[in-house]
């Protein structure tokens, strides 16, 4: 599949999301933040206490708990985890800038009026293909709180890194274009 | 009479498990090829490619397949000449080695202050004890992408086979995208609420392809097969005719007063290895 769009993170211009429909197939470079359960959690409780600061602007968010990289290699297997589980945290990353997740799977419904509202976007890709998606991983950072193994806040340099927009800045889910599909 | 050593059973499940973290089963890759003879959506084929793409790559790399290596669920079938008192030891052990080794994540974790235990263990193993002469240990890596839109009930005997049906199908349809399917559905028939359970897990470790050895229970199994392909979730839920991959019912009989329905489902990266250790 041809990718219909290219987009670089942390965006220069968020305009550009704008552009993207649901079901567009894009591919991704630039430095994508990752982080899951725990560590939304404690980004959340450590910019309250001051503890920690970051710039979330314009920034992607990739649900992502990889397996640890092997001698010689970037990173192991780096596929999505279920985006619905970072559905209670979204409004407030967006309000810090969030311009974008990535993850797996849909998300509830309250959703799509947020990235309406922020302009933002929730970018799909595929689960269970860990292997592969290493592929297009350059480097890997931490950036804290290493202790917490998979759920480390770190970020990695990524080279087209495919995707799927699953929710667009009109707020329209593509798993809702499939039948099946009931609401969340 | 041979006995197995601590050392011995420890080094299976090590490479058994590494093993089953970056291999898939030969009778799910064939069902991925199969389904790209099937479907026409351009999404779904190119997800099914994807997945065999990917774990081409595993293999080469040696990394796995995905980056969920699971908690360990274990089934142990042995015979009373081979009862020991260390082996959930030997395999924890096994298996702690094994993400060491095999650079596997470690994902388990407390219940409530959510630390890692880091090692991906203690594993969940369950025992069967067999007449014959055996001592298998049954390994699989399961995410919990899957596990988690798993479901049970207890459904009134009236509902029937009709309500089973209905409730697989429903557990499938609310999951949509969310466990990875193409699934392996896992269903457990009767029972109690705890063994229900047990009986759709074991389900998940029948070899790929093979029908219920009752015929009416492999009939019921290719109609929910066949409903659930029709629902248009497809690969990734992404759209198209491959949903399941295999439905696998075990049964067991129940209370007069209660029809248990257990349905465990396992992702495209249905992880699995059996040792057969004697």
């Amino acid at each position: 599949m041809k990718p219909v769009a290219k987009l670089s993170f942390p965006l220069e211009n968020r305009e550009v999301l704008r552009d993207l429909k649901v079901g567009d197939f894009i591919t991704l470079d630039g430095w994508l933040l990752c982080a899951r359960d725990a560590t939304h959690r404690k980004i959340l409780s450590s910019l309250k206490d001051r503890s920690f600061s970051f710039d979330f602007h314009n920034q992607l968010i990739y649900y992502l708990g990889p397996t640890p990289a092997p001698p010689g290699m970037v990173i192991g297997s780096c596929g999505p985890t279920t985006a619905s589980r970072m559905d209670i945290y979204l409004e407030e990353f967006l309000a810090l800038g969030l311009a974008a997740t990535m993850g797996k799977g849909k998300r509830a419904s309250a959703l799509r009026e947020l990235h309406r509202q922020y302009q933002a976007v929730y970018l799909i890709t595929f689960g269970g293909v860990g292997a592969y998606l290493s592929q297009f991983v350059q480097k890997m950072e931490y950036l804290a709180w290493k202790d917490l193994g998979p759920e480390a806040l770190f970020r990695i340099k990524v080279k087209d890194f495919p995707a799927i927009v699953g929710i667009d800045t009109l707020g329209q889910d593509f798993y809702e274009l499939s039948s099946a599909l009931t609401p969340a | 009479m041979e006995r197995l050593t601590f050392t011995e059973v420890l080094e299976a499940v090590r490479e058994g498990y590494r093993k089953a973290c970056i291999s898939l089963p030969e009778g799910v890759l064939k069902r991925f090829h199969e389904a790209l003879d099937r479907e026409k959506n351009a999404l779904a084929r190119y997800t099914l490619r994807l997945f065999i793409e990917n774990q081409q790559i595993a293999q080469r790399q040696g990394i796995p397949l995905c980056q969920d290596t699971g908690i360990p669920v274990v089934i142990v079938r042995f015979s009373e000449e081979h009862c020991y008192s260390w082996l959930e030891e030997a395999i924890n052990r096994g298996i702690e080695e094994a993400v060491k080794v095999g650079y596997l994540r470690a994902s388990v974790s407390h219940p409530l202050t959510r630390e890692n235990t880091g090692t991906n263990t203690p594993a969940v193993i369950h025992y069967e004890l067999t007449k014959d002469q055996t001592f298998e240990i049954w390994l699989m890596p399961k995410g919990c992408g899957s596990e988690n839109m798993s479901k049970l009930a207890m459904l009134p005997p009236a509902k029937g086979v009709e309500g089973i049906k209905a409730f697989v199908l429903n557990v499938v349809k609310e999951a949509g995208p969310n466990p990875c399917p193409p699934l392996i559905v896992g269903v457990g028939i009767g029972g109690n609420f705890e063994r229900v359970a047990y009986l759709a897990k074991k389900a998940l470790f029948r070899e790929p392809g093979l029908p219920h050895p009752d015929h009416q229970i492999a009939s019921l199994e290719r109609e929910i097969f066949e409903e659930l392909n029709a629902l248009n979730i497809g690969p990734l839920g992404f759209g198209g005719k491959t949903t399941a991959l295999f439905v696998n019912i075990e049964i067991q009989p129940s209370h007069i007063a209660s029809l248990p329905v257990a349905v465990n489902l396992q992702c495209h990266s249905a992880r699995m290895v059996k040792l057969k250790l004697l």
